[in-house]
């Protein structure tokens, strides 16, 4: 009897150590934090947008959703912003480069909480939702129109629903059927011979085409995932049931991307993404023209006549501090790309600006290669990782689209 | 032969408890690498004036647009007034910059400048440089910041 009483505090003590050791990791206080700062339930409730007054307007948003849904608003009738930003696909088409009226140079980018970011595009050339939305519709590959004919076309097709939200619509009855200061040879000329008073009608309601697809896009927000619910259970010290709870390869998978992989220090917070632009050292695609990211960009959105500081801003300037204190220049921004939210990734390959990565695996080989940038240098450094490793991070992205 | 069992068990048994109690206190051991200097309040570096650097409201947030304080004295203790200061830093750790351009936006006075368009967009080591330059001459100092 004396002896089992010695054996049994014994055999637990090994119990112990073995479900310490050999079964699913644990994590330590440290890293529980970082957990819980990534979890969905962090995400502050979505700032306003002073600087589009119909943001927060119902009949705003239902008008943009209508203008972003409608193949009207192209040259040839065949684009939408939904074509490339397709409903059922996370707002994006599974391309590696996007497909409008021509070949597009980059990847369509989904949408999930893009409210949230204080910059637009893999290289953020434009510092508002409104403001971007007005880029698409005038280039070429895209949507291919020009602004008279976009305000004619909103005048013939949603004419009463605008000025129900916008007021009156400008007097369009000389203003030519086509003209833009950025369209083709004769589109110039006839912007260029337009009163001035009437260029800016035109570019008026231009900006509030950009304003109700705005308000739209305001309302598409990342849903919970499987990742979330552990991470609120792991939180709250509860036990995560059934399918929240991790299997021990991801949460290996969680453990090195917040640890030895690094990959927290650019994706963190709620939305997986710092909202910044780094080089990460990825190719460029051949046969596509140079792309040099942010370091184009920056010139790009400071003379867009819509950008925070122009004069179709709603509300005071105290809104465009983003632009105000933006970095202008440097190396660092050389094939410096936004980083990009990782929510839903497992679901929607091809990865990068581009492209360039068919797989997760890929990607995890990149980054755990870590060769050097084409141009720039790659913030990016090398990190041994066995197979083990590389599958434990790919299981733990999966649970991020769960 | 029993009582020989009896102590090689209750020797097993007091090893595994120790080094339960190691492991126990090894894991939850505060990290205690040192780290850079992290004093909010310091001389410049030719000692030519005092200078103080703080979040203008509540503590460092990551991933906000921030403005911080900065205040600069003489080593006598008067208010620096008129100061021309360029702001520049970056994460020594991770060979980059500063995501924003933080600048100089408002004096307030006492010798208090508003640093305005901070941004920490990941955690880790921050460090920020300014080159002030007044009456009293031209100088530099560095804050580290860590969150
Ligand atoms: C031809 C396909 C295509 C069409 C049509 C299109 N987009 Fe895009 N969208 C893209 C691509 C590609 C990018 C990234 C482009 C870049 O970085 O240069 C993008 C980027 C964006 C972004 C930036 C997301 C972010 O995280 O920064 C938003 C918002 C967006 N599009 C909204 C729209 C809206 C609104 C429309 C319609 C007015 C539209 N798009 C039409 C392909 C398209
Ligand atoms: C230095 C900042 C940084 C670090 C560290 C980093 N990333 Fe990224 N990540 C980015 C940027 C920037 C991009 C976009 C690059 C591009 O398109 O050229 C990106 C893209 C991705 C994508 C593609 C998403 C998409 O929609 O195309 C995945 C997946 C990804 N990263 C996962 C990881 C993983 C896993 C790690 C850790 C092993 C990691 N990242 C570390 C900044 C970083």
């Amino acid at each position: 009897m004396r002896r089992l009483l010695l054996v049994l505090p014994l055999v637990a003590l090994v119990a112990m150590a073995l479900l310490a050791g050999c079964g699913k990791p644990q994590f330590s206080d440290t890293e529980k934090k970082v957990i819980a700062s990534l979890a969905l339930n962090t995400m502050p409730p979505l700032k306003p947008d002073t600087t589009n007054r119909f943001a927060e307007v119902p009949a705003a948003a239902a008008l943009g959703s209508t203008l972003f849904f409608d193949q009207g608003m192209s040259r040839d009738g065949n684009v939408s912003c939904s074509t490339c930003h397709k409903i059922d696909r996370q707002f994006q088409d599974d391309l590696p480069q996007a497909v409008g009226i021509g070949r597009t140079n980059r990847r369509t980018m989904p949408l999930a909480g893009v409210a949230r970011d204080p910059w637009f595009f893999w290289d953020g050339r434009r510092d508002s939702l409104w403001a971007q939305a007005l880029t698409p519709l005038e280039n070429p590959l895209e949507h291919g129109g020009n602004r008279a004919a976009f305000a004619h076309y909103i005048k013939k097709r949603f004419g009463e629903r605008y000025e129900r939200i916008f007021g009156p619509l400008p007097d369009l009855s000389t203003v030519p059927a086509n003209a833009s200061p950025l369209g083709t040879d004769a589109e110039k000329a006839a912007w260029a011979a337009m009163p001035v008073s009437q260029a800016e009608d035109v570019n008026r309601v231009f900006a509030n085409i950009g304003k109700a697809i705005g308000a739209f896009e305001r309302s598409i927000e990342p849903p919970q995932t499987r990742f979330d619910r552990f991470a609120i259970d792991l939180a709250s010290g509860a036990e995560p049931q059934g399918d929240d709870a991790l299997s021990p390869e991801e949460m290996l998978g969680l453990k090195l991307f917040i640890g030895k992989a690094n990959c927290v220090t650019c994706h963190n917070g709620p939305r997986f993404t710092d909202n910044s632009f780094h080089n990460t050292g990825v190719p460029p695609v051949k046969d596509l023209p140079p792309d040099r990211g942010r370091i184009d960009a920056v010139v790009q959105v400071e003379a867009d006549p819509f950008n925070c500081l122009g004069k179709f801003r709603d509300g005071d300037d105290n809104a465009c501090r983003e632009l105000r204190f933006m970095v202008k220049g440097g190396p660092d921004l050389v094939r410096a790309y936004k980083t990009p939210s990782l929510r839903g990734a497992a679901a929607r390959a091809p990865y990068m600006h581009a492209g360039q990565f068919s797989s997760l695996e890929e990607v995890v080989e990149h980054y755990s290669k870590a060769p050097a940038s084409v141009e720039g240098v790659s913030e990016v450094h090398p990190v041994e990782l066995s197979d083990r490793e590389r599958a434990a991070l790919v299981a733990f992205l999966k649970t991020l689209s769960e | 032969m029993a009582s020989l069992w009896r102590y090689l068990l209750a020797g097993l048994g007091l090893a595994a408890l120790l080094a339960g109690v190691l492991a126990i206190v090894y894991l939850t051991a505060p990290q205690t690498t040192p780290g850079p200097d992290r004093s909010r309040s310091k001389t410049t570096a030719n000692g030519l004036f005092v200078a103080s650097f703080q979040p203008e409201r509540g503590g460092v947030r990551q991933g906000e647009l921030q403005s911080w304080l900065l205040t600069l004295k003489t080593v006598k203790g008067d208010p620096v007034e008129g100061a021309a200061i360029a702001v520049s830093g970056g994460m020594p750790q991770h060979n980059h910059g500063l995501p924003t351009s933080p600048q100089a936006t408002d004096y307030l006075g006492e010798g208090r400048y508003r640093i305005d368009g901070l941004k920490f967009t990941m955690s880790g080591w921050w460090q920020l440089r300014f080159a002030i330059s007044a009456a009293a001459g031209s100088d530099t100092v560095v804050f580290n910041i860590v969150l």
